[in-house]
């Protein structure tokens, strides 16, 4: 679109593929964590311009996506409390739980309310002073920093009618996690953009240290990932892995010290249940001692049930790298965005929903 | 004086004395003209020729946003529709239902952004309707618009005009409204520096007629922004198109900011843009007379449609690459990662 700036530039980025043609001799697999690159590398066509030595696997970053489906019947069962109203981000209204979704609980009769973010639940907190508001945290590094000042400042205003259900979610835990299972053989990782604005570069030395892959942190915009990529090649190529950032404009090593502050006065690790990874030690957070009065955990009893897969649903091995949106039976065919049988296929950062809305018509264009 | 908190009460819409002193205080004066000021239960006028009728209802939340309101949008929401027939506008219904407990100065408010846009646009609101619901029946205000406008002789636009060869052309940059909208929402917690580009563009579309009467098709692309607009008349002409990623206009705030939410400006809800779709013989007279409006002056040639790939749009993007521009699917939501 028209605007010159140099992270969208036409040329600069048709150097860089030139670059990583020019590198890419042995085949090389790499990893996107987050599924917003995944939506940007087929938005933006990325893959038509890379060698074919260079394959792109998406990892399990998408929030919504990893949510297990106990926790996912957690919050359906809470939203249908007396007297609560759930507020929770848009994209999760649609996931399929176990036995229903937050959409049709809503259609059904919950209170359940769209926010943009936990100040947004705060708001509807001191609007309905007789009413339980119960924040449906979910979200990585990125999002967790506002959650828990939304809980400060509760507490500072004394606001008693608030509660978050957090099922928040940490990616170097989880990427220890994958690399430690051994299922996926990786050459590098295009490390998250938000969240290491958060969390900095600091937190992937692991990965190159002990794992000897390479790592860059990218940002959205496709000079970005190209810019990546082409680190995450270089490495590969001299045998140096090691933490670069492809996002200066977002990312410092140390990342933001103030909301990893906040983030850690309210919250501690705890371990967590990813969907297809299973519980991952120290990969989620929930409250400390002193705010447990606006856990839902504590305030809160309900029974959803058994949880249940969707049968033939391949989210969890698609989340893994093991498996591709194109090795499910149902995709395209029963599983679509307007009837989606799994999360990946509803989330606006899921694979299987990139997939479906890019590359489809990708070959339905080709026909 | 009214007082800051004189609020409107369910007796302002029970037909009686309160009901009177609303429409007969608050409305009629701002919009007064001879067919209103009679207050017979229906409007007469006279028309002859082919006419254009349009109805719509805004339910914006939150009713005021920057660079308009729910008033203005009523007025050019409607006006654009006629607009886009290639009519031009000249009567309107105005009906508001108001949630009890609204604040009087508020509706004033939006009562004179009413009236300066029909002003701008040069239409008269001559009948109406005012009904107040009890407190949650409806979220503040709404209002429902209708208008007739006439079509002159000779002008035959229609979304299922557009011809292989035929330009696109696109009055100016895209994804303000929808961002403008979205920063009022309390939660966001940055201030964007985007203004709605809500505006009333008969105008601009009798300009562009002087410059060329063969315009094939018009249409504002509001909900679901150009990436939507550009499928429906691809579909509805059974035509393919090819759009140019870096010939978009685009403000660097709306840029940036859809670069944060991980929306994409394509899906983007405009309030006073259009996209029209003519024979490229006559794309450049267009364009230059188009860029002497102000509603138009950046305006651009953003491509082409073609006879490949009926109902498909696709565009190639900045980084040379091509990719197919679906229609928007579900709502547009922030990116949680
Ligand atoms: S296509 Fe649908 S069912 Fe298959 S893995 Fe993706 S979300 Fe699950």
């Amino acid at each position: 679109m028209k605007f010159i700036d140099e992270y969208c530039n036409v040329e600069l980025s048709q150097r860089l593929v030139e670059r990583i043609r020019h590198k890419s001799a042995r085949e090389v697999r790499l990893m996107e964590f987050c599924g917003g690159h995944t939506h940007a590398i087929l938005r933006y066509g990325i893959r038509q311009l890379l060698p074919p030595t260079v394959e792109m696997l998406s990892g399990p970053g998408c929030p919504v996506c990893v949510t297990a489906n106990a926790d996912l019947d957690k919050a359906i069962a809470l939203s249908g409390l007396p007297g609560v109203i759930l507020a929770s981000f848009g994209d999760m209204l649609r996931i399929p739980g176990s036995y229903s979704s937050l959409q049709k609980a809503k259609a059904e009769g919950a209170d359940i309310r769209i926010v943009y973010s936990a100040m947004d639940a705060l708001r509807l907190a001191r609007e309905n002073p007789h009413r339980s508001i119960i924040f449906l945290g979910i979200g990585f590094e990125a999002t967790a920093p506002t959650i828990a000042a939304s809980i400060l400042e509760a507490e500072g205003e004394r606001i008693d009618n608030y509660y978050v259900f957090s099922i928040h979610k940490l990616c170097p835990p989880v990427i220890r996690a994958l690399l430690q299972s051994g299922e996926v053989k990786l050459d590098g990782i295009v490390c998250p953009g938000h969240v290491s604005a958060i969390i900095g570069s600091q937190p992937y030395e692991f990965i190159a240290k002990e794992y000897g892959i390479a790592c860059a942190v990218a940002g959205f915009e496709p000079l970005d990932i190209l810019l990546s990529i082409d680190m995450l090649l270089a490495q590969i190529e001299s045998g140096k892995p090691e933490v670069e950032i492809a996002y200066r404009r977002g990312v410092r090593p140390e990342g933001n010290l103030r909301a990893q502050e906040i983030m850690g006065q309210v919250f501690e690790t705890c371990p967590a249940t990813w969907r297809g990874i299973g519980e991952v030690p120290q990969s989620g957070l929930r409250l400390r001692q002193e705010y447990q009065r606006f856990d839902t955990e504590k305030a809160f009893y309900v029974d959803p049930g058994p949880p249940r897969e969707a049968r033939g649903c391949l989210c969890g091995d698609i989340l893994r790298g093991v498996k591709w949106p194109s090795d499910c039976r149902l995709f395209g065919q029963v599983c679509t965005p307007e009837h989606p049988v799994g999360p990946c296929m509803v989330s606006s950062e899921g694979s299987c929903a990139a997939y479906y809305q890019y590359q489809s018509h990708e070959a339905a264009l080709s026909k | 004086m009214k007082s800051t908190e004189d609020r409107i009460l369910l007796a302002h819409g029970s037909g009686g004395r309160l009901s009177h002193e609303l429409v007969q205080k608050s409305l009629v004066p701002s919009w007064s003209n001879p067919v209103l000021n009679r207050l017979d239960d229906a409007a007469v006028f006279k028309l002859s020729g082919r006419l254009a009728f349009t109805t719509d209802s805004y339910v914006v939340s939150p009713i005021f946003f920057p660079g308009g309101d729910i008033g203005k949008l009523s007025i050019c929401g409607t006006v654009n529709d006629l607009a886009m027939c290639g009519a031009q506008p000249l009567y309107f219904s105005v009906a508001l239902i108001i949630e009890e407990g609204f604040r009087l100065a508020e509706l004033e408010r939006i009562v004179t952004s009413i009236k300066e846009a029909t002003e701008e646009a040069g239409v008269e609101i001559v009948t109406g309707d005012t009904k107040v619901v009890p407190r949650g029946s409806a979220d503040k205000l709404f209002i429902n618009t209708a208008g007739v406008g006439l079509i002159p002789e000779g002008v035959d636009i229609s979304g299922s005009n557009a011809r292989p060869g035929d330009k696109i052309l696109l009055s100016g940059t895209i994804g303000e409204h929808g961002l403008a909208v979205m920063s009022q929402r309390e939660s966001l917690e940055f201030k964007i520096p985007i203004q709605s580009d809500c505006a009333p563009l008969n105008k601009l579309v009798v300009d562009m007629l002087a410059a060329s009467p063969e315009i094939h098709c018009l249409r504002d692309p509001t909900r679901g922004g150009l990436a939507t607009t550009l499928n429906e008349l691809a579909t509805q002409s059974k035509v393919g198109m090819r759009i140019d990623e870096e010939n978009i206009p685009l403000q660097e705030a709306v840029r940036a900011t859809c670069e944060l939410l991980g929306f994409d400006p394509l899906y983007v809800a405009n309030e006073g843009k259009l996209v029209a779709i003519l024979p490229p013989t006559d794309a450049e007279r267009v364009l230059n007379q188009m860029r002497q409006n102000c509603y138009g002056r950046e305006g651009a040639i953003i491509g082409e449609v073609v006879e490949q790939h009926p109902g498909r749009v696709v565009m190639r993007t900045r980084l040379g690459t091509s990719r197919l521009i679906d229609m928007l699917s579900g709502d547009l939501l922030p990116r949680i990662c």
